[in-house]
């Protein structure tokens, strides 16, 4: 199967067929990463901006590396040290990339579609790195790879994802990917986090944490993010933590062999106790981020390796 | 100049008049209606010309009168004038228009409204009537010199925009305009509700990752001027609603008796939140595109008449305000140029009667705003339109006379058009 599409912008567009094949992609790639020499020549010769406009850390490193293993030329842009201070615009910004002539954008943007209004304008792939609260289309790809190396599968399994899903674009790829790959995918979250009629989207929603992680086969706990308090949605950390965190006693609900997610960073404390963080037996975070480097090298071979 | 149009079905909601009729104008007045007055006219007005304009085929109405328009000028002269709005608003067959006061400085005090007035006159297309603020820089703090403007121009009061959010500012407000006969025409927000909404809070705000308005961001607000009215014994007029909540509670204030009235727009009768899942900026507008079952009873109280008037929310932009992400564009439609066909589409599917549909565009509006228009009885003045309504056409917003390109509707095919508008027997707009 030849990939087709251009950009990836979103979990939403991608069919069960092109899921599979980024997931097989990426899986002939984990190897790299554990060689001595951990760079194979597929991708040399082209261009990959990183332009995040939002801070972070683990995505963009991510990215960096996938495309320095393929020996592509990666540059980042960042928001404090980009023309976005001087106030340009996202499509002056765009034209003026791709003027140079770059192979992939990656684009990190706190304004949901952001991505789209990208790639409408340029002829370069455009790769989501999250957008507002609207998509992280390379976050659920490698949470889909963790689930189907731990479990064997993802077809059947049920999923609990918990927290502040209104603001988390992890949740709704999360959602489209794992549903549309056949797990039954349940919510839990204070009132105020869950978006109106996300039940549409094909999800079970609780209040409790107790309720949705009980007989789960993946815990998936979003972070809270500490910026977003001050917008008066929950009325404490404390309150959260002692009703939402994941901790010893409430994990005792899910299946024996649960697994534990998290997208980072993690608040430890608050939605997730250290001592499950830590515990092999269910975290499995770590390892979503060893993930991480080979789906995004695989997305990055499906669009611009794979055709010569 | 003397006009005879021949030929035309005339319909005039105020006279309960729709027959195929001739109307004779003169002197920038309407000198008479009737059938066949092309002898007479010849006979007795013989040595002066006589322009004689046949019309078979066409529909003829009293000039429409938009009462939501925004000009932007002073202050926002790169998204349109008042010279620009008001070529806008004749191409689009509106006579005559009322335009908000969110211009910079704000019309909330006399040298604006009459800057407004002159430049108006200097433009010389529609009748132009400035809205003044009901407070000081739309602030929501004090009350504007309601008395002064009035004596200045303002044939009503608005903070549209800015919402009125201190209720007890709004019964002042309501108490004073409603002994000086203003109008206030208040646009229904609650602005803690709606706080950094970017469209309808929906199951589509849910997957696209934005940020929703509720429908009670509205709702709450026309409950709270409906009892604001009721318990002064005032009269509020309801800006651009768009909900199926705010249709319910107009119509119950209706039926208690309560002096209150309605406009909706175009475009929350024609299009859905669902249109915003391309992130297209032309789709954002505020109050936001809603559902499909608001759209449903936004036609229902259209057609039962709990909404009176159609008006576009006349809202133009320049590229820079919306060629960027979504959560940074400007909200707003530039409408003037495709209100009348989209309205036109009431009658296809059979919300609204010809006259229905005429008096919400003319007669309803006049009324509200007390101004003596929206009417073809003799003596009054010649503000005519003439509507084609087979013709066929495509929306093309590099064609608008607007400055304001952002249209949701580039690109889409309609039926009907103005073909010819008339100000005060003068054409001012001729597209046959």
């Amino acid at each position: 199967m030849k990939f087709e599409k251009k950009d990836i912008l979103g979990i939403k567009d991608l069919s069960i067929d092109e899921i599979n094949l980024i997931l097989e992609t990426a899986e002939s790639f984990l190897e790299i990463s554990t060689r001595k020499i951990k760079k194979v020549p597929t991708l040399r010769g082209k261009t990959i901006i990183n332009l995040f406009y939002e801070a972070s850390t683990r995505t963009r490193t991510s990215f960096e590396i996938a495309g320095k293993r393929l020996s592509a030329d990666t540059i980042n842009i960042s928001a404090s040290t980009s023309s976005v201070v001087k106030g340009e615009t996202l499509i002056d910004t765009a034209r003026n990339l791709e003027a140079m002539n770059p192979d992939v954008i990656v684009l990190r943007h706190s304004a949901a579609g952001a991505p789209q209004l990208l790639a409408s304008l340029v002829k370069q792939s455009i790769i989501n790195a999250g957008d507002g609260a609207h998509e992280h289309p390379s976050q659920a790809l490698l949470d889909m790879m963790t689930i189907k190396e731990h479990k064997g599968k993802i077809s059947g399994l049920k999923v609990a994802i918990v927290g502040d899903i209104g603001h988390s674009r992890v949740a709704r790829s999360n959602i489209y990917g794992l549903s549309s790959m056949g797990a039954h995918v349940v919510l839990a979250g204070p009132a105020m986090m869950l978006p109106r009629d996300i039940e549409q989207m094909g999800v079970k929603v609780f209040s409790r944490i107790e309720d949705a992680i009980a007989d789960a086969d993946v815990v998936m706990m979003l972070r809270i993010q500490l910026e977003r308090q001050k917008q008066n949605i929950f009325p404490s950390l404390r309150e959260y933590a002692q009703h939402y965190c994941l901790n010893r006693k409430n994990i005792k609900l899910a299946a024996k062999d649960v697994i534990v997610m998290h997208p980072g960073p993690i608040n430890r404390g608050v939605e997730i106790s250290p001592d499950i963080a830590d515990d092999p037996s269910y975290s499995v975070i770590l390892d979503q981020v060893n993930k991480g480097v080979a789906v995004r090298m695989a997305l990055l071979y499906l669009l611009i390796g794979g055709n010569e | 100049m003397k006009l005879l149009l021949t030929g035309a079905r005339i319909i005039d909601p105020a006279q309960n008049m729709d027959s195929k009729m001739d109307i004779f104008l003169e002197d920038g007045k309407i000198a008479k209606t009737g059938a066949d007055l092309s002898k007479s006219v010849k006979s007795k007005s013989s040595g002066e010309i006589t322009k004689i304009i046949d019309l078979a085929g066409m529909i003829l109405v009293p000039g429409l009168i938009d009462m939501h328009t925004h000009l932007r000028e002073p202050g926002f002269e790169y998204k349109e004038t008042i010279a620009s709005g008001a070529a806008a608003a004749v191409a689009g067959g509106f006579t005559s228009i009322a335009c908000m006061p969110n211009s910079n400085p704000i019309n909330d005090n006399r040298s604006v409204t009459e800057f407004i007035k002159r430049k108006a006159i200097e433009a010389s297309l529609a009748n132009v009537y400035p809205i003044g603020a009901i407070s000081k820089d739309s602030a929501g703090v004090l009350l504007t010199e309601f008395w002064d403007l009035k004596e200045a121009g303002i044939i009503a009061l608005s903070d549209d925009g800015k919402p009125v959010m201190d209720a007890a500012l709004m019964r002042r407000a309501l108490e004073y305009a409603f002994s000086l006969q203003l109008p206030v025409i208040s646009h229904c927000e609650d602005t803690n509700l709606s706080g950094g909404g970017q469209m309808n809070e929906s199951y589509y705000s849910t997957i696209l990752g934005l940020s929703g308005i509720p429908c009670i961001a509205e709702e709450v607000m026309v409950a709270r001027d409906i009892l604001i009215a009721e318990f002064t014994k005032t009269c509020v007029h309801i800006a651009h609603v768009s909900t199926a909540g705010s249709v319910g509670l107009i119509r119950n204030a209706k039926k208690r008796g309560l002096k209150v009235t309605a406009e909706t727009a175009p475009h929350y009768f024609t299009l859905t939140d669902e249109a915003l899942q391309n992130y297209n900026t032309n789709f954002k507008v505020n109050p936001p595109l809603r559902s499909e079952k608001d759209v449903a009873a936004i036609k229902e109280g259209l057609s039962d008449g709990t909404i009176d008037v159609i008006a576009c929310d006349h809202a133009p932009h320049g590229r820079t305000d919306k060629e960027v992400e979504f959560e940074y564009a400007a909200n707003g439609i530039s409408g003037l140029e495709t209100s009348l066909s989209l309205s036109l589409n009431l009658i296809r599917n059979k919300t609204l009667n010809w006259p229905e549909l005429i008096a919400k565009m003319s007669v309803n509006p006049a009324r509200i705003l007390n101004l003596p228009k929206g009417t073809l009885a003799a003596g009054t003045d010649a503000d005519i339109t003439v509507i084609d309504p087979l013709i066929k056409w495509t929306v093309d917003v590099k064609a608008f006379r607007s400055r304001g390109k952002n249209s949701p509707f580039h690109g889409r095919e309609m039926q009907g058009k103005a073909i010819l508008t008339i100000v005060g027997g003068e054409i001012k707009y001729d597209g046959r």
